[in-house]
């Protein structure tokens, strides 16, 4: 495992991903306010917060599936490109994966994995699908390689979308409320997959409503509320004494002692 | 009925028969192409794009099938185009095809989940690929059913052509009135062809439909 870099005190490298000052509205809501935010190499970042404080949305700046009304934001170092052939080779480091999975429907599990690989990446097909197998058994899904997405189930899939995702040797892994979709029995195995990845070093923007996992797996905790990040601290600060009221009020609504 | 096995007017009707069958299929060609291309127009992210897609659809829908043949075959040898009568009758019905082909296509890609687009570009698919690879096989499916509709009604449209100079099945009729025969005969002739060749398109796109189902 590599270091963890949290609460670090030797001078790190420059941040993997920076936002500065980015204001975004839909219409009359202003639904990211001045968000400033900081991303090093290797760190769990997990997004919690009410529904409609924004959080999937700022998620979704950091490969411009968004796009932003005002200011910056930056992966190593580099500001996003607008749309084009720059934005694709950028999104092509940024891995994503959806609520809703959004595994293609017409190809197999093997060709999800691997269509990617070969159209953006350029990679040989024969390299392509060994990449793909070993991924696929890493996340436990091997077995099911030359099944459609809907022969699986919900949280086979969402493994499928996390292997897809990593075949593209992504720098950085978004994850917009992953296990939202899945029945309660299918959300651990999802989230064992991104423990073990977080334990990999990978540097993981987190959007999720399970607490249990912000607990155990995160660097840092960024509470959001009505467009702002209110609150960021690490879990252990975070979930014992949380410091905002807004905060408070939160927590004391879902977690159950 | 018999008159079509008389003198040379089987010869008459096969030719017809045969360049009735020639134009509709280049024409479906073209049509095909050019209807997917501007189906791409109308989605792309481009707006000159757009405005061009929806220029083309709106003109080329909204026009009748003869003023197009009028504008195509009169209207570009002054401009300094000349092609054949054939070719001038594949431009007007391709062209005029194209743009139904088109409004079939963008709604069936507007079918299509759009997590699958996200999906697509998320692993730094351009837009071009985000389409052929994952947006219009999926469409396909759906598409079919509305898409075997414009290609029934393609090889019957090209009947126009015929008053254009194209020697197809209609021009073909024309010929066999002058020389007398029944009005019943001949268009029980003609019928016959024309329902062969539609319910040939139509028995493909009933293969194609079982061939590509999907599941979701």
């Amino acid at each position: 495992m590599t270091e963890s870099p949290v609460e670090d005190s030797t001078p790190a490298a420059a941040p993997l991903v920076v936002l500065s000052n980015v204001n975004k509205h839909y219409g009359a809501l202003h639904v990211l306010q001045d968000i400033d935010l900081e991303i090093r190499q290797g760190e769990v970042v997990v997004l919690i917060g009410p529904s409609g404080s924004g959080k999937s949305t700022l998620c979704r700046t950091i490969n411009r599936l968004e796009t932003i009304d005002s200011g910056t934001i930056t992966l190593s170092g580099r500001p996003l490109p607008a749309e084009g052939r720059e934005l694709a080779k950028l999104r092509a480091e940024v891995g994503m994966v959806f609520q809703s999975f959004n595994l293609f429907a017409h190809k197999t599990v093997l060709e999800n994995v691997v269509l990617a690989q070969v159209k953006v990446r350029k990679v040989l097909r024969s390299h392509a699908e060994k990449t793909a197998r070993e991924l696929l058994d890493r996340v436990g899904v091997g077995a099911q390689a030359d099944k459609y997405p809907a022969q699986l189930s919900g949280g086979q899939q969402q493994r499928v979308a996390i292997a897809r995702a990593l075949a593209m040797k992504p720098k950085v892994m978004l994850f917009d409320e992953p296990t939202s979709a899945l029945d309660p029995e299918m959300v651990n195995e999802v989230l064992e997959v991104m423990r073990q990845l977080a334990a990999d070093g990978m540097t993981m923007v987190v959007v999720t409503h399970e607490m249990g996992f912000a607990r155990s797996a995160a660097n840092r905790v960024l509470f959001m509320a009505d467009g702002k990040i209110v609150e960021q601290d690490t879990p252990d600060a975070f979930f014992t004494a949380p410091r905002s009221d807004r905060a408070k009020d939160f927590l004391s609504k879902i977690l159950h002692h | 009925m018999g008159f079509l096995f008389e003198q040379d007017n089987f010869a008459l009707f096969r030719d017809g028969f045969l360049q009735t069958i020639e134009l509709s299929a280049l024409s479906a060609l073209l049509a095909l192409l050019l209807g997917t291309l501007l189906a791409a127009f109308r989605v792309s992210p481009v707006p000159v794009l757009r405005a061009f897609g929806t220029t083309w659809v709106t003109l080329f829908r909204n026009t009748p099938l003869t003023l197009l043949f009028f504008a195509v075959t009169f209207g570009l040898p002054p401009l300094g185009v000349h092609f054949s009568h054939l070719t001038f009758a594949v431009l007007a019905l391709g062209g005029y095809t194209a743009s139904f082909v088109c409004e079939v296509i963008r709604s069936g890609i507007n079918t299509v989940p759009l997590g699958q687009a996200e999906a697509a570009r998320s692993l730094g698919m351009n837009f071009f690929q985000t389409l052929s690879l994952v947006i219009l096989p999926q469409a396909t499916r759906t598409v079919l059913g509305p898409m075997s509709s414009v290609f029934i009604a393609l090889p019957r449209n090209s009947a126009i052509a015929g008053a254009f100079s194209v020697g197809e099945l209609y021009s073909a009729q024309q010929t066999f009135s002058e020389r007398g025969y029944s009005i019943f005969s001949i268009f029980f002739w003609v019928a016959c062809a024309y329902l062969l060749i539609s319910a040939t398109v139509a028995s493909l796109f009933r293969f194609l439909e079982s061939r590509l189902a999907v599941a979701r």
